[in-house]
């Protein structure tokens, strides 16, 4: 192989201009191609992220209640006979079954990253004569720091939920006009209940969700909604959030209870970012294709006008393997070049959006970091794809009668 | 060779016969030049000898060796073995220095620029009186120094039988007469076999026999009488 990468070599350094035209083309290519791909992969776990808010990957809960008729009934001829009108029942807050041993379950699976254990239902907060409905939440604060990350979240006082302790969001806190260390009534329709010392503030990054809960500690929300010792949830963090499905297939396996992803409570933002990734793998395949293209009539041109020195490079007793070898690998090197340059560019645009793009709340939408992998794949993928680009070329190279080409 | 026949766009209704059987031998060493008029079939021969081209029919040996019905990685191979080119434009690659240049068969045998290749191409360009020139790329290069590369890029490998054609046409009187007279010494130092084909009868009247083509078919083969043959050749 020593003189084709000698030959190969050489003719693509002294191409000057259109060798240096054809590797700054790919390498734009690729690098859009390299930017695209982080880009998008980082986007949309910032979407979900935030979309999500305090949304598990993973929630486990009781089975529903149904009602089921005593007996079914035939009639002599075979046809059903109607005894009862069946109603469905609704929901009532109950705990998950034997809950300890779930969890213990839940933390043998080796894609679950966290596991915290909720005790979650309706309530009033009652401050002066303002009331607001909300979802009383009872949490053990480091496991539910875990999973939500809401110890981030909290833009006021310290994430602790000690007896008579309360976390309420921003926007619930403006509305009831109270701050930290202020007292609010919190009540359930089985409890009269109690008031409650704001301990914390927090923003889950949407008016809604910041008005809708409030955390107390665990033992606090089970004595409100008068489940002793009970939990009616489990949420559950895995490791690839894009895996989420899968897991909780899995997990669905070894529990009784009902485990439901994000992917399945939230189905029109997966099928948004499912669009969002096809196009995307769209638009790098045309970029790719440019690229193969470009690569691919450069060679053609090269072709052309090294002719007469294809043509006593065969009469000199090069193989017709040879010469295909010495046009293949100078789409190889081309590509890896390319692909070189590209992934550096490709940062480089990447670091220099991502100072651009905002998202609502002035944080960065998205960071720019080195990811070897895909840089790894990106230069394989464009060393193979200049092989391949290089393929019409070097064959037509390689046949090339000698006799014929040393007379051009 | 014997009985060779040479037919172009066979098939076709423009199908033509350019050599009609022609018998050839030549033996080691000989010096040998190929004339003819235009269109006689000279380069079409110096094809089909230098394996650039496949006989319609007829035989080939070359060395002993029948080569008309090999593969081309065959024919290839015994084209870097066993001959050498020198052409009428000079055909160094224009992306390597002289001395490279020279070196490139070495090069495709070994798969390496060695030592031993360096050495030996550096000995041939100095034999050229190129000596000072081995950096040099062939852009930088007289026409008449370039062909004096090729001469020497011909006979790296020491071929058996060296092939040129017209290796003078394209140069003035004085660098024609270096040029010969390096094609010469060549012959009687290294006791290669040259076939020449050229134009110019005082060239051919220079060789020790001249091949006469006419219509494709040899009209005189023999060999030059001079008055002081001077050859050391074999």
């Amino acid at each position: 192989m020593r003189f084709e990468w000698i030959v190969a070599w050489r003719f693509l350094r002294e191409g000057g201009l259109q060798t240096a035209l054809i590797v700054v083309g790919a390498a734009l290519g690729i690098s859009f191609i390299v930017f695209i791909t982080g880009f998008l992969g980082e986007l949309q776990r910032d979407i979900v992220q935030r979309t999500l808010g305090v949304q598990p990957h993973l929630t486990v809960k009781p089975v529903e209640e149904i009602a089921r008729p005593l007996r079914a009934a035939r009639s002599p001829d075979g046809s059903p006979v109607v005894l009862a009108d069946v109603q469905p029942r609704g929901q009532r807050l109950r705990s998950i079954d034997q809950w300890q041993a779930t969890v213990a379950r839940l933390r043998e699976n080796g894609d679950v990253r966290a596991i915290s254990p909720l005790a979650a239902g309706p309530g009033l907060v009652t401050r002066g004569d303002s009331n607001k409905s909300l979802s009383i939440v009872g949490i053990v604060p480091e496991q539910h720091a875990a999973v939500t990350r809401l110890d981030q979240k909290l833009v006021a006082g310290t994430l602790r939920v000690d007896p008579g302790d309360v976390l309420l969001g921003r926007d619930l806190a403006e509305d009831l006009g109270v701050g930290i260390g202020d007292t609010v009534r919190l009540s359930t329709p089985s409890s009269t209940g109690d008031t409650y010392r704001v301990r914390g503030i927090f923003d889950l990054g949407a008016k809604n969700l910041n008005q809708l809960y409030a955390y107390v500690g665990l033992a606090t929300a089970q004595a409100l909604h008068a489940l002793p010792g009970g939990v009616t949830s489990i949420d559950v963090t895995v490791d690839d959030l894009w895996e989420a499905e899968r897991v909780a297939a899995d997990l669905s396996r070894v529990t009784p209870h009902l485990v439901e992803s994000w992917i399945r409570t939230n189905r029109q933002l997966m099928v948004a970012l499912s669009n969002q990734t096809l196009m995307t793998r769209l638009i790098r395949l045309c970029f790719g294709l440019v690229v193969a293209i470009g690569v691919a009539s450069v060679l053609m041109v090269a072709v052309v006008q090294k002719t007469r020195e294809i043509g006593i490079l065969r009469a000199m007793g090069t193989s017709r393997g040879r010469v295909l070898r010495v046009f293949l690998l100078q789409g190889a090197i081309i590509g890896l070049i390319g692909s070189l340059l590209g992934c550096a560019l490709g940062y480089g645009l990447a670091w220099f959006m991502s100072g651009i793009l905002t998202s609502a709340d002035g944080t960065r939408l998205f960071s720019a970091h080195v990811d070897l992998s895909l840089y790894l794949y990106t230069t394989l993928g464009a060393i193979l794809l200049g092989v391949v680009a290089a393929m019409l070329p070097a064959r037509r190279a390689a046949r090339l009668d000698p006799a014929q080409a040393i007379r051009m | 060779m014997s009985g060779v026949h040479k037919r172009f766009n066979e098939g076709l209704p423009n199908e033509a016969e350019v050599l009609h059987g022609i018998d050839l031998s030549v033996g080691p060493g000989e010096f040998t030049s190929l004339i003819g008029p235009s269109g006689s079939g000279k380069s079409t021969l110096l094809n089909l000898i230098g394996l650039l081209d496949r006989p319609s029919a007829g035989e080939y040996l070359l060395k002993g060796v029948p080569i008309g019905d090999a593969t081309d990685d065959e024919r290839t191979r015994a084209r870097l073995d066993t001959l050498g080119f020198v052409f009428q434009f000079h055909h160094l690659l224009p992306e390597f220095s002289a001395l490279e240049n020279v070196m490139l068969p070495g090069l495709m045998r070994d798969g390496a620029f060695t030592r031993a290749n360096r050495e030996s191409a550096s000995e041939l360009l100095s034999a050229v009186g190129l000596s000072g020139a081995f950096d040099k790329r062939p852009g930088e290069l007289s026409g008449g120094m370039q062909q004096r590369v090729a001469i020497a890029r011909a006979l790296a490998l020491a071929p058996a039988l060296v092939l040129a054609d017209e290796p003078t046409g394209n140069l003035d009187t004085h660098s024609a007469d270096e040029a010969f007279a390096l094609l010469r010494r060549f012959n009687i130092e290294r006791g290669c076999a040259f076939i020449i084909v050229t134009h110019d009868p005082r060239l051919a009247a220079r060789c020790d026999r001249v091949i006469e083509l006419r219509d494709g078919m040899i009209e005189r083969d023999g060999a030059v009488t001079r008055t002081a043959v001077a050859t050391g050749a074999s």
